[in-house]
C-alpha cells in the first residue's frame, strides 16, 4: 500500500528542469486539438455565411427586376362611337362593352404615335406592333373608362404595361437570339422596342404595381401584382395575432403559475411540445376537416387561414412565454406575495411585465414562422387564382385571398419565365416582412428589457 | 382578543418561564410538522414568539430554521409539495385554518427575504405597491406620507428622499435590504419576518440593518433567522436553537449563550459543529 503511494508521488512530481517557454508533447497535442476545434467552428460559421450569401445573391439577381416594369405612354382618343353608342353615359351600358371594343384604340393610338415619330420597323405590321403592349392594356382602359366616364371622347395619355417579353428584353430574359426562336416575340418586334425607347415612347420604371395588383393569368406576367397576397396575409397575421397572443399567454401562465403538477399536466405539457413538432401539413388537413367540412367556413378565406396558423402558432408562443415566465426569479413573486398581493397581483403586476420582452419576442417569431407558412394553406384552398381584393375587415376575413407564399409557390408553377422573377420579387417582399418583424422583436426585446 | 392572548399566555407561562415579565404571545407554533413530499423536515416544534421582541432562530444549514419561519406566514404554501400539520396562531386564530385569508395573513406578517429582491420598479413604487393594493390611503398626499414615513422607519429616507423615482435595483445591497424592509412595513404589518436578512450584505450595512432592527422591535414583533451567532447575540431577545428539524431549545438569548441547557446548543455555539 505505502509502496502504490510512493510510487504515485513520484509520478506526480514534474520534472524541475523545465522552462515555461518550452511546450512538452502533451501540451502542444492538446494546443493543437483546440486549434482544430477552433478551425472547424470557423469553417462551419463560414460555410454558413457563404450558403446564405449565395441564396440572397441568387434571389436578388432573380428577383430585383420584378421591381421594376416596361410601360408604353400613349395618348389614346377613348372614341365615343366605339364606347358608347348610346351616347347617355349609362354605367350599365358601358359595363356591356368588352374588352374587345378598347383593343382596336390602343392599335389606332399606337400607329398614330408611330407615325408621328417616324418609327417603322420593316417586316413589323400595325397587328406586331399592337403585340408589344400587353393583354392587359385593354382591360387597364376599360376600367379606367368605367371609373371616369365623363373622360369619354377625351384624348388622354395612358402608360400602358407593355408586353411580358418586351418587359424581358429590357431585363435581359429575352434576347436576339432567343426572339428569333419563340413564337411570342420576334427580332423585329424588339428592333421596334428599341426604336420607341429612343423616342421615348417606351420606358421602364419603378413597378408600384406588384405590391398592389393582383394575380394575373399564365399569359400575362407583366400584370401580376402581390396586392390580393399581402392583404391576405396581413388578415391572416391580424387573426393569429387577436388569437394566439391572448390564448397561448392565458395558457402559459396557467401551466406555469397555476396547475399542480400531476400526471394530467404532464401530459398536457408533452403534448405541446409534440404538437410546436408537427408537420405544417397536418395542421391542414386539421383545418379542412374541421372548420371547412364541419363548421362550414368558406374555402381560401383568411379567416380559416388565420385560424389554421393559430393551431400552429400556439404551441411556439406557449414554450417561448412559458420559458419567459421561468426566467422571471422567484424572489419576485415571493416579494410580491410577501407583501400580501395575491397570486393573481403577484403575476400580472410584476412577472408578466418582467416576462413580456421574453412574451413578445415569441409571439413574434411565431408569427414571422406562420407568416411564412405554405403548406396549410394549400390544403384550404388558398391557393386558388384570387383577382378579387377580399373586403375590408370583418366581412374581408371570410372573402377569398392569397397569402405570401402561396403566391410564391403558385407563380413557380407557372410556365412563362417571367413568373421566375415575378417569385423571386414575392420571395424578396416575403423576406423584407420577415425581417421588419424579427428587428420589432429585437427593438423590442432591447428597450423592455429590465434588469433585477 | 386581548384578554385571550393573555390568558394562552398565562396558559404557556410555566412552559416559558425565562420569558422577558409580561410579554404577550404574539404567534404560537403547536407541534408544527413540515413535510416535502414523503420526507419531513421538521418534527413536532412548539415555539412562542412573543410580541415587541426579537426571536432569533439559529441552527446549522438545513435544520428547518427557514422552513419554520415560512410557515408562519404561509410563504411554503408556494410549494406544491410542501405539506404542514400541527398549529400555528397569530392572536390566538389558526393560520392554517382554510377559512382564513391568507392574504391578509400575509399583510399583518411581512417578509424580509436573504437576498435583497426590491421590485424592478421605482423606489417609491417599491413601497407604494403594498399599501395600494391593499386599499390603506385614500389620496396620493397620504401615500407620499406614508412612502416618507416607511422610508424614514427603515432608515433609508435621507439616502433615498432625492431618488425616489429611480429604480430600487439601483440602490447598493445594504441599502436594497432597508428598502425591503420599508417595503414591508409600509403596508403596518404587526409581525415581520427575516430570513437571514443580512447574509448578503458587508458588515457596515450589516451593522446599519440590526441597529434599525432594534429600533423596529418597539413597534413590531420579529423572528429572524441567522447563521451568524453574533447576531442572534447582538439583535435578539430570545433564541430558538433548531437541529436536523427539531426544535432543541428556546430561551431567552442571555441564557442560550451562556448557560444552554443541551449539550448540542451548547457545541453549535462554541463552533464545534454546523
Amino acid at each position: 500500500m505505502t509502496d502504490v503511494s510512493a510510487d504515485l508521488a513520484t509520478q506526480a512530481v514534474r520534472p524541475n528542469d523545465r522552462s515555461l517557454f518550452v511546450r512538452d508533447e502533451r501540451t502542444t497535442r492538446r494546443h493543437r486539438a483546440e486549434m482544430r476545434f477552433r478551425m472547424m467552428g470557423l469553417a462551419a460559421v463560414t460555410f454558413g455565411i457563404i450558403a446564405l450569401l449565395g441564396l440572397m445573391a441568387s434571389i436578388l439577381n432573380n428577383g430585383v427586376s420584378s421591381f421594376s416594369q416596361t410601360y408604353v405612354k400613349l395618348a389614346i382618343n377613348l372614341d365615343a362611337s366605339k364606347l358608347d353608342k348610346s351616347g347617355k353615359r349609362d354605367p350599365a351600358e358601358l359595363q356591356k362593352v368588352t374588352t374587345f371594343a378598347y383593343q382596336p384604340l390602343i392599335k389606332a393610338a399606337l400607329v398614330k404615335t408611330m407615325a408621328e415619330h417616324g418609327i417603322s420597323v420593316d417586316g413589323v405590321n400595325a397587328k406586331q406592333a399592337a403585340e408589344l403592349i400587353s393583354k392587359e392594356a385593354p382591360a387597364q382602359l376599360r376600367r379606367y373608362v368605367l371609373a371616369h366616364p365623363d373622360k369619354i371622347g377625351e384624348t388622354i395619355t395612358f402608360e400602358l404595361l407593355a408586353a411580358g417579353r418586351i418587359d424581358g428584353y429590357y431585363k435581359g430574359r429575352v434576347t436576339m437570339e432567343s426572339a428569333a426562336l419563340d413564337r411570342n416575340v420576334s427580332p423585329e418586334q424588339l428592333r421596334l422596342a428599341d426604336q420607341m425607347r429612343e423616342a421615348g415612347i417606351l420606358e421602364k420604371r419603378f413597378n408600384w404595381s406588384f405590391f398592389t395588383a393582383p394575380d394575373a393569368s399564365d399569359t400575362r406576367p407583366e400584370a401580376a401584382g402581390l396586392g390580393v397576397a399581402i392583404l391576405g396575409s396581413a388578415y391572416m397575421m391580424l387573426v393569429v395575432l387577436v388569437l394566439s397572443l391572448p390564448i397561448g399567454v392565458a395558457a402559459s401562465i396557467y401551466l406555469e403559475e397555476f396547475a399542480p403538477q400531476n400526471r394530467f399536466t404532464d401530459i398536457i405539457e408533452v403534448n405541446i411540445s409534440n404538437l410546436a413538432a408537427v408537420p405544417s401539413i397536418v395542421f391542414g388537413i386539421l383545418g379542412l376537416a374541421i372548420f371547412i367540412n364541419i363548421a362550414g367556413l368558406p374555402q381560401s378565406a383568411p379567416l380559416v387561414g388565420g385560424l389554421v396558423l393559430t393551431l400552429m402558432t400556439l404551441p411556439t408562443i406557449i414554450i417561448a412565454t412559458r420559458s419567459a415566465l421561468k426566467a422571471v426569479p422567484p424572489s419576485i413573486r415571493d416579494a410580491a406575495l410577501g407583501v400580501g398581493a395575491s397570486k393573481l397581483q403577484s403575476i400580472f403586476h410584476h412577472v408578466l411585465p418582467l416576462a413580456a420582452p421574453g412574451i413578445l419576442t415569441g409571439t413574434i417569431i411565431g408569427l414571422a414562422q406562420a407568416l411564412g407558412e405554405t403548406a396549410p394553406l394549400l390544403l384550404i384552398g388558398m391557393v386558388a387564382f384570387v383577382r378579387e381584393y377580399p373586403g375590408a375587415p370583418p366581412e374581408g376575413f371570410f372573402d377569398p385571398a392569397s397569402a405570401l407564399p402561396v403566391q410564391v409557390y403558385n407563380w413557380t408553377t407557372r410556365g412563362d419565365p417571367a413568373f421566375v422573377e415575378r417569385a423571386s420579387g414575392a420571395i424578396i417582399v416575403l423576406l423584407i416582412f420577415l425581417a421588419i418583424m424579427n428587428i420589432t422583436a429585437i427593438i423590442l426585446r432591447r428597450r423592455f428589457e429590465r434588469r433585477w | 382578543m386581548k384578554v385571550e392572548a393573555d390568558q394562552v399566555f398565562a396558559n404557556n407561562q410555566a412552559a416559558a418561564a425565562v420569558g422577558a415579565t409580561g410579554a404577550v404571545i404574539k404567534m404560537k407554533g403547536d407541534k408544527v410538522g413540515v413535510f416535502y413530499g414523503s420526507k419531513q423536515a421538521l418534527f413536532d416544534v412548539d415555539l412562542d414568539i412573543y410580541e415587541r421582541q426579537v426571536t432569533a432562530l439559529i441552527g446549522p444549514s438545513g435544520c428547518g430554521k427557514s422552513t419554520f419561519l415560512r410557515c408562519l406566514n404561509r410563504m411554503n404554501d408556494t410549494i406544491d409539495i410542501c405539506r404542514v400539520t400541527g398549529k400555528i396562531t397569530l392572536d390566538s386564530e389558526d393560520i392554517y385554518d382554510p377559512a382564513i385569508d391568507v392574504v391578509e395573513l400575509r399583510a399583518r406578517v411581512g417578509m424580509v427575504f436573504q437576498k435583497p429582491n426590491p421590485f424592478p420598479k421605482s423606489i417609491y413604487e417599491n413601497v407604494a405597491y403594498g399599501p395600494r393594493i391593499h386599499g390603506l390611503v385614500k389620496s396620493k398626499a397620504d401615500l407620499d406620507n406614508l412612502v416618507e414615513q416607511s422610508l424614514r422607519g427603515a432608515g433609508l429616507w435621507e439616502e433615498a428622499k432625492d431618488r425616489l423615482q429611480e429604480p430600487g435595483t439601483g440602490l447598493s445591497g445594504g441599502q436594497q435590504q432597508r428598502l425591503c424592509i420599508a417595503r414591508a412595513i409600509a403596508v403596518a404589518p404587526e409581525v415581520i419576518l427575516m430570513d437571514e436578512p443580512c447574509s448578503a450584505l458587508d458588515p457596515i450595512a450589516t451593522a446599519k440593518v440590526e441597529e434599525l432592527i432594534d429600533e423596529l422591535r418597539e413597534n413590531y414583533t420579529i423572528v429572524i433567522v441567522t447563521h451568524s451567532m453574533q447576531q442572534a447575540a447582538r439583535v435578539s431577545q430570545r433564541t430558538a436553537m433548531f437541529h436536523l428539524g427539531e426544535l432543541v431549545e428556546v430561551d431567552d438569548t442571555k441564557t442560550i449563550f451562556t448557560n444552554p441547557s443541551e449539550k448540542r446548543t451548547q457545541d453549535y455555539i462554541t463552533g464545534r459543529f454546523g
